[in-house]
């Protein structure tokens, strides 16, 4: 017989998990095979109300985000403090799964599409993992090591995200087949911090996970590097031709983004 | 199979479950019909449902999670401003999506910002339908938002 475990707090969580229940808060990417039949759940382990994973608590220049903050709240909430992780956040779906999709289920499940990782990854997140165990913190860039495959282990709960940084322009960009409601056809997210020299750029579904992409950084440090820019992105991605679109599509459209968002973050430095 | 104990729009109800049935499956296997399925991949939003004052897909929700819960449909969450201008507007041609839209655009309506035929667009992204076409629905949402704005002025 099916059991449900609602605990509210993590370390009951963290028990109801070592005895193999799956793991559910918003249920809005989990759901959608078990209602096809291809996915067989025997208990679920309901994070809704363990309170404390729903904080967003700033620190610095930096934040700690609950596993369980929605994306509706991102949206809202983190519009100054991390732009490109609200513009990203405001893409996820319709206004209905962003009240309950969380951030810590988008980096769970790892999808190479996951629209908040990329911006986490210029971020340089930390992933939060809690066990009976103890606690680990591992960088979201060693967290992906495949399609919808994480270092994770079956007894660790992902707790929160943790930025140490979230100084300079920043931007997120998409393309999909509608102005909403779509998964990522490619993606990317830049970060430039003048002051301090530094760039990072990610890219979504042009790899088996999602990338930072360090060769174009230095590109991206320059005012008139835009093609350069575009090229590097295109060049270090690896795409593959599915029902979405074509690798050679994909490779296009991520041109595209990386020459807008290079000219975009230009202007916005000036 | 295990039973889940909430209230259904103001009355206790139970619903006979397992772990891999959505709330909307085991609403509608138990004669609880008012929250429509379609895609049950949560493109739809015809099965659009407030728990605990969160509007969500109930298909994107076990029904197992739901013990306890305060769970709305349209039946309480529809204004008479907005059903009248759903039949002004002809904003409803089959009505399957019906109770969905009008879940989304009360959430809408509720919210703070003023809306505007593009932020009512994007509040209804979520909600498909196959035969007004969308025009008439937007157009009945932005009047109750001005009727309710001036009211309240």
């Amino acid at each position: 017989m099916g059991t449900t475990t609602s605990p509210t707090n993590v370390e009951d969580a963290l028990e109801a998990l070592a005895s193999g229940a799956r793991v559910i808060n918003g249920g809005t990417d989990i759901m959608v095979p078990i209602n096809d039949g291809r996915d067989n759940v025997e208990s679920w382990l309901n994070l809704r109300k363990v309170k404390s994973l729903h904080h967003i608590e700033k620190s610095g220049e930096g934040l700690r985000i609950g596993a369980g903050v929605t994306f509706a709240t991102i949206e809202t909430e983190l519009a100054d403090v991390a732009p490109a992780l609200a513009q990203a956040a405001s893409t996820v779906g319709s206004r209905q799964i962003r009240n309950v999709a969380t951030i810590g289920g988008n980096v769970a499940s790892a999808s190479p599409a996951g629209d908040s990782l990329l911006p986490l990854l210029v971020y340089d997140a930390q992933v939060e993992l809690t066990s009976l165990r103890g606690t680990r913190s591992i960088a979201l860039n060693e967290f992906f090591v495949g399609p919808k495959r994480t270092v994770r282990e079956f007894d660790e709960l992902l707790t929160a995200i943790t930025i140490n940084d979230l100084r300079g322009s920043q931007h997120f960009a998409k393309v999909g087949t509608r102005n909403a409601m779509v998964i990522s056809i490619c993606s990317i997210c830049a970060r430039l911090d003048h002051e301090r020299g530094t760039a990072r750029v990610s890219a979504g579904s042009v790899a088996p996970t999602p990338v930072l992409i360090s060769s174009a950084e230095k590109a991206l440090l320059s005012p008139q590097g835009s093609a350069e820019f575009s090229r590097l992105v295109v060049e270090a991605s690896s795409p593959i031709s599915d029902h979405r679109a074509t690798a050679e599509y994909r490779r296009h459209a991520l041109g595209i983004l990386a020459e807008r968002v290079h000219r975009k973050l230009w202007q916005e430095t000036r | 199979m295990s039973i889940v104990r909430l209230t259904l729009d103001g009355k206790s109800v139970e619903l006979d479950t397992s772990a891999n049935s959505s709330l909307l499956r085991a609403m509608r296997d138990a004669g609880h019909t008012r929250a429509q399925g379609a895609c049950e991949q949560g493109e739809c939003g015809s099965c659009l449902v407030r728990i605990d004052g969160i509007v969500q897909n109930s298909c994107l929700v076990p029904a197992a999670i739901c013990d306890d819960a305060t769970v709305e449909t349209v039946a309480s969450l529809i204004n008479q401003d907005l059903a009248d201008a759903f039949v002004k507007h002809g904003a409803v041609q089959c009505g399957f999506c019906t109770p969905g839209f009008v879940i989304a655009a009360e959430a809408a309506l509720a919210s703070a910002t003023e809306l505007t035929h593009e932020s009512v667009r994007e509040r209804l992204a979520g909600n498909i339908c196959r035969c007004t076409g969308y025009h008439a629905i937007i157009e009945a949402v932005l009047e109750v938002s001005q009727l309710r704005r001036s009211s309240t002025r």
